[in-house]
């Protein structure tokens, strides 16, 4: 349990996605104008997380690891190697697991598709889902450990998305030089956000 | 009137078309450190306050002087008492001063602590004043608002945060990165939503930890090491602490750490006076206070075998360290914490916990106050947004469809 609870504070300050590993940030940047559409935004990387990497997770464990098809009974099964199709399969599969969870959303839960909008099919191809899929595979977690690592990622980076959109709307009301209004400043402010992410910097969990 | 009647005469070069146009900031910031501003409100919705930006900004100027008079007193002390022990003491112009004005090293002087701190403290703040007022003016001057006297705060922040050691090149960066990218690139003051004297020091601290964290840099012995009670406390556990300073001394400030911080007693003093004028928000600090109890209670009911600091009750918390100056100065700026009142308290709570959590948890930076204030900072206006909402809800609740209808 401790260990858990570790990892996912890791996976949420130490490691944010956003601030401390800079993933996602197209995305990060672009929707981050209002706070009511990052903190829909960071709901629906939340849930594409949760779900991505547990599944892809399952995925290396049983198909594409040295050795993971030794559950089919097949001859010289524990010789495969399928690993080398990593990318391939985990872009693939969050691609999928989106699209069925868009058309789910939209049949039984109208809302809440409604309010996640254009967001789902836009992180498809957020790098922060890939980015997590492949720090899963790369650190070698357990099933368990992935969905806390899931579920972390994501907070982590809804957390940055919303806390960015805060500051943004109070930027408004700033008098930024004319060469830096927009992209510019928004840059700049990420730095400096990312100069207050470092107080986690060097915490060993 | 004798200055009233230079400045009057000076003005027309000022205006629009004078000679020195392109200075006007300059000459409006001159003109309103002596004169309350000309420009007044001419149609409705007057505010009668006796207090403006400006007297704000100097009050609290004013306030963090106990702790900066102390800290150079505190430095010297901290210094004469090593070079005492035996330990040589940094020569070239500074020594020249001391012994010019103070004639020795003597620990029991005041006088002569006194000076030998203010060779270390007084060129920080003079640099610090001049490279961030440069780029204040410049930017002023280049995009047309005004010096404003917040940066007599900024300065004064920035400068009693630093060790004494710090070279001055480090103390003119760090004030630059502070002051432009911190403060100046957002529009200047009231703009920005990060404190740019805790930026800037942030900058220096991940920049230049060498010359701002560790052993070596508290006093200005030569070859002198020291630990800072926090690092005592990290390294060795709360007994060796104790038998180093008491409880008093730490609250007295008779301490090594950077110069302002070291003191509580003389910060709390300050403190008093902004709560007491109601600058500083109380219930920042109470927040802060609060959470920071909280917080240090629970790690000692958590307790640790390997962990010293999760043995360290609140009331030393409190005393070592920037806890004070960072709760009382750098916390209450209001430009970068949240706005609402209820908003005050939850920011203030949220430093308090970092703080503890940063100072027990991480074991690459003993002090947690500084980064705890940046760290709220970034989360300030979200704060204030939820609370903006819940209001805006209930708002509506309570007058029902008429709201609705009107909206």
């Amino acid at each position: 349990m401790e260990h858990y609870l570790s990892l996912f504070v890791a996976s949420v300050f130490v490691e944010n996605m956003a601030l401390a590993f800079f993933l996602g940030m197209c995305t990060f940047l672009a929707i981050s104008k209002k706070i009511s559409s990052a903190f829909g935004l960071g709901i629906a990387v939340i849930a594409v997380l949760a779900i991505t990497v547990p599944v892809n997770n399952l995925i290396l464990t049983y198909l594409l690891e040295e050795g993971a098809l030794s559950w089919t009974g097949l001859a010289g099964a524990e010789n495969i190697d399928l690993s080398f199709l990593g990318y391939l399969s985990y872009i693939g599969v969050i691609a999928a697991i989106v699209q069925i969870m868009e058309m789910i959303l939209d049949k039984f839960v109208p809302v809440l598709y409604n309010a996640l909008g254009v967001f789902l099919p836009l992180i498809t191809v957020n790098c922060a889902i890939l980015g997590a899929v492949l720090f899963m595979a790369e650190r070698n977690y357990q099933f368990g450990e992935s969905v806390v690592y899931g579920v972390g990622a994501g907070v982590g980076w809804a957390l940055a998305i919303t806390a960015l959109a805060g500051i943004r709307e109070k930027l408004k009301y700033s008098d930024v030089p004319a060469g830096l209004q927009g992209l510019g400043i928004t840059f700049i402010t990420v730095g400096l956000m990312s100069l207050g992410f470092m107080s986690f910097s060097g915490i060993q969990l | 009137m004798g200055i009233r009647q230079t400045l009057d005469n000076l003005e027309p070069h000022f205006h629009k078309g004078g000679k020195y146009e392109k200075f006007y900031p300059l000459y409006e910031a001159v003109d309103t450190i002596f004169y309350s501003p000309p420009s007044v409100t001419k149609t409705t919705a007057h505010v009668r306050d006796g207090i403006d930006l400006k007297r704000i900004m100097i009050t609290v100027w004013a306030c963090t002087f106990p702790a900066m008079f102390f800290g150079m007193w505190n430095a010297g002390w901290q210094a004469n008492m090593a070079i005492a022990e035996g330990y040589g003491s940094m020569d070239g112009w500074r020594e020249a001063i001391t012994m010019l004005l103070a004639g020795g090293h003597n620990v029991d002087s005041v006088w002569a602590n006194f000076v030998l701190g203010a060779t270390y403290f007084l060129p920080i703040y003079l640099v610090t004043f001049v490279v961030g007022g440069f780029w204040e003016v410049l930017f002023a001057v280049k995009r047309g608002h005004e010096v404003n006297e917040g940066f007599f705060v900024t300065s004064v922040l920035y400068a009693l945060i630093l060790p004494a050691t710090i070279p001055l090149w480090q103390v003119a960066l760090g004030i630059t990165f502070g002051v432009v990218i911190g403060k100046e690139i957002f529009g200047g003051t009231g703009k920005n939503f990060l404190n740019p004297a805790l930026t800037g020091r942030a900058f220096l601290y991940f920049a230049y930890p060498a010359q701002i964290s560790g052993d070596a840099v508290w006093v200005t012995a030569d070859g002198y090491t020291g630990a800072t009670p926090l690092s005592v406390a990290y390294q060795d556990g709360m007994a060796e602490l104790m038998g180093q300073w008491s409880w008093w001394d730490a609250f007295l400030g008779y301490i090594p750490g950077s110069i302002g911080e070291t003191s509580t007693l003389a910060i709390f003093i300050g403190a008093a006076v902004l709560l007491w004028t109601k600058i500083a928000s109380w219930r920042i600090m109470l927040g802060v206070f609060l959470g920071m109890v909280a917080t240090s209670a629970l790690f000692n009911l958590a307790g640790s075998d390997t962990n010293p600091m999760f043995a360290m009750p609140w009331y030393w918390h409190l005393v070592i360290g920037g806890f004070a100056f960072g709760m009382v100065f750098m916390a209450t700026d209001p430009v970068s914490a949240s706005m609402t009142n209820p908003g005050r308290l939850v920011f203030g709570i949220l430093i308090g916990v970092m703080t503890v959590l940063i100072r027990v948890v991480n074991p690459a930076f003993p002090e947690g106050i500084m980064l705890a204030i940046l760290f709220a900072n970034l989360f300030a206006p979200l704060i204030d947004h939820f609370f903006v909402q819940a209001n805006i809800k209930r708002r509506l609740k309570r007058t029902g469809e008429l709201a609705e209808e009107n909206a």
